[in-house]
């Protein structure tokens, strides 16, 4: 067994996630309190040319599993690799990002090696040199520490923006290890058939930067639009509340919440939506929140940062033109 | 076309979730506990199979002796039978331990889909379902929203909800599918329904009749453990933006996330 920490590198559309940079960055100042290493690993197709990048954010290696079957995520052939590649080496800690490849990957390779596995972590650390974490359960109603026992390597995924990323060091240079991929075709279940965009360039929820999102209080479909524009400003992504969900004005995908996506970003404003316990179950993480709502009695008031008591129809255009002020002044 | 769902008991999305003085867990006399949300829409998915195909659906719920309710509530939407897990030995596992006796009570059933929900809404762990795969050598895809089998019943095609799109995936059964917000909408059991779930076979089993050894399940069985459990960081009041109108406060609220909250 050695005192590696490997962090699984997700790579999407020729980016290494934001995610995978926090996470190596955490890991790099567990192993100089462990007196080991850091190793990333990157699996896709072509994705040699990133590997370097995690070498500047303090990875020391860089496993990669550069192959053309690898180019899409599958379970099985993820999961062969990254399984095998770990048997071989035994690192201590393996870290993924709770996204939703990670959170599909991590609990299958953790059950074939028969490891611990935490899930959706906000905090990691080290007691007597053994991998603890920091979970919240109940969309976050309750956190709980989370210790591990019985296996070689311990598991945990992160959520995205839990961690700070450390400034990169542009001349530290990973060591590149190359891995045989074998797979035959006969491993792989599943087949893609086909891909559906529905979203444009934005940030997934989970790990959206900023959050504008809409409730029952919009109204209607059409008035999305208007939270749209606010999002452009400021570069983020539309959620919704399941009220705004249900009534057919967003996908399921867009809903925050406790059987929603919960999510953490720096910023969430919440427009129109009253504070149910499950919705703030959701987002009660967030680093700041804004509420703007009519009712100076909404629950979200109380979880809410800074709040506006007023129509969102007048205040959202004239908020929009004020970031927009902010954004070509800087 | 047979299928298993599995299902799990939570407490009810409404609940405020209190804490021991101790940390040691959570208070649990005044919850109410209903079916996990992820896990009515395998229910309902096992039902429309059922009503397509034929066959049957079973539930496998692990729990104490409260989740009978829930289980009952299954056989009330119209599932057939159910299968229960129960022996203070299955309790305290995490994902790891709850999907080694879950596999096991699986191997005496037959199936040719099995539904887990996306992540049980108490520990929020989005693994089971997984765990569960592996252990009985299937494929699974995780976060399905549409179900399509084929008529030979040998494979299917999911949709499955990824970042950014939808993704059409085509999967050999029997396979682990588990289910997103989306899939479909669970009906309500009718009163002939509850009246019927009376009378629908319900199998308790215990440790023994797994015939699993009681340090592979439960606490034992774990390989993580909750040392303790703390409440959320209170979030400290916050500010209400006073002004007249938004052409004062929307300024105001912009530079206080500028200079304060540094967030822009
Ligand atoms: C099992 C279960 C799971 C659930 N999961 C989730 C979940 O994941 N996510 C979730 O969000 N909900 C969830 N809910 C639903 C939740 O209980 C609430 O019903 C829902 O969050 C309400 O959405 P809302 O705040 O948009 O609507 P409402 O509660 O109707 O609030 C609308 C708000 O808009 C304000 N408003 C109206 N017009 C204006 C205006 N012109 N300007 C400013 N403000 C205005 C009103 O004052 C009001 O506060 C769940 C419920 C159950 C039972
Ligand atoms: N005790 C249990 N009994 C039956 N099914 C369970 C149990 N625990 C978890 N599951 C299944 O696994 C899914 C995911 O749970 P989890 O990994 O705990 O988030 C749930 O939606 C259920 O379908």
């Amino acid at each position: 067994m050695s005192n590696s920490i490997w962090v699984f590198a997700e790579a999407k559309e020729g980016k290494i996630k934001k995610v995978a940079l926090e996470m190596i960055s955490e890991a790099k100042k567990m192993a100089e309190k462990l007196g080991g290493d850091v190793s990333a690993v990157l699996m896709g197709q072509n994705v040699e040319p990133l590997a370097e990048q995690l070498g500047h954010y303090g990875a020391n290696k860089v496993y990669l599993a550069d192959h053309e079957v690898l180019k899409d995520y599958t379970t099985d052939a993820y999961s062969k690799v990254l399984t095998e590649l770990i048997k071989e080496n035994e690192p201590s800690i393996v870290l993924y990002g709770a996204t939703i490849l990670g959170k599909d990957l991590s609990p299958r390779v953790a059950a074939r090696l028969e490891a611990g596995l935490a899930t959706d972590c906000t905090g990691v650390g080290l007691d007597d040199g053994k991998l603890t974490v920091t979970r919240p359960m109940f969309a976050g109603k309750a956190y709980t520490d989370i210790s591990f026992s019985g296996s070689k390597t311990n598991m945990a995924s992160v959520r995205p923006n839990a961690l700070p990323v450390t400034p990169p060091d542009e001349s530290k240079k990973p060591e590149i290890i190359k891995v045989d991929v074998n797979i035959n075709p006969d491993d792989i279940r599943t087949t893609i058939q086909e891909f559906v965009k529905t979203a444009g360039e934005r940030a997934d929820l989970t790990e959206a930067e900023i959050i504008v999102s809409g409730g029952r209080g919009m109204k209607g479909p059409e008035n999305f639009q208007m939270l749209e524009e606010l999002a452009d400003v400021l570069g983020a992504t539309v959620g919704a509340s399941r009220a705004a969900v249900d009534a057919g004005w967003k996908a399921v995908s867009d809903q925050v919440g406790q059987t929603g996506k919960v999510v953490s970003p720096n910023l969430y404003i919440a427009c129109g939506i009253s504070g149910a316990i499950q919705h703030l179950a959701g987002m009660s993480t967030s680093k700041f929140i804004v509420a703007i709502n009519k009712d100076s009695d909404a629950p979200i008031f109380q979880k809410a940062d800074y709040g506006i008591v007023d129509d969102l129809f007048k205040v959202i255009p004239v908020l929009t033109e004020e970031f927009k002020k902010l954004k070509a002044d800087s | 076309m047979n299928s298993v769902v599995c299902v799990k008991q939570v407490p009810d999305t409404e609940s405020v979730i209190k804490i021991k003085p101790d940390g040691s867990g959570i208070i649990t006399d005044d919850l109410k506990f209903v079916m996990n949300p992820y896990d009515e829409y395998g229910v309902e998915e096992a039902l429309k199979l059922k009503e397509k195909f034929g066959g049957s659906a079973t539930i496998l719920c692990m729990g104490p002796s409260r989740v009978v309710e829930t289980i009952r509530t299954g056989l009330a939407m119209g599932v057939d039978k159910a299968v229960q897990l129960d022996d203070p030995a299955f309790e305290g596992g995490d994902a790891f331990a709850t999907a080694k006796a879950l596999a096991e009570a699986l191997k005496g059933l037959e199936y040719d889909v099995i539904f887990c929900g996306k992540q049980a809404v108490d520990d929020d762990l989005s693994q089971v379902g997984q765990i569960l795969a592996e252990l009985l050598g299937l494929p699974h895809v995780s976060l399905i929203q549409k179900l399509q089998v084929a008529d030979d019943k040998k494979s299917a095609v999911v949709d499955r909800q990824v970042e950014g799109g939808i993704e059409v995936l085509k999967v050999l059964l029997p396979a682990v599918l588990t289910t997103q917000k989306g899939l479909n909408e669970p009906r309500y059991a009718s009163l002939p329904g509850i009246m019927k779930a009376k009378k629908k076979p319900l199998d308790v089993k215990d440790l023994a009749a797994l015939g699993l050894n009681a340090d592979s399940v439960g606490c034992n069985g774990s390989k993580t453990m909750i040392t303790k459990y703390t409440a959320p960081p209170e979030r400290a009041a916050g500010k209400i933006i006073e002004g007249e109108g938004p052409q004062e406060t929307a300024p105001k609220l912009v530079q206080l996330l500028r200079e304060e909250a540094k967030v822009i």
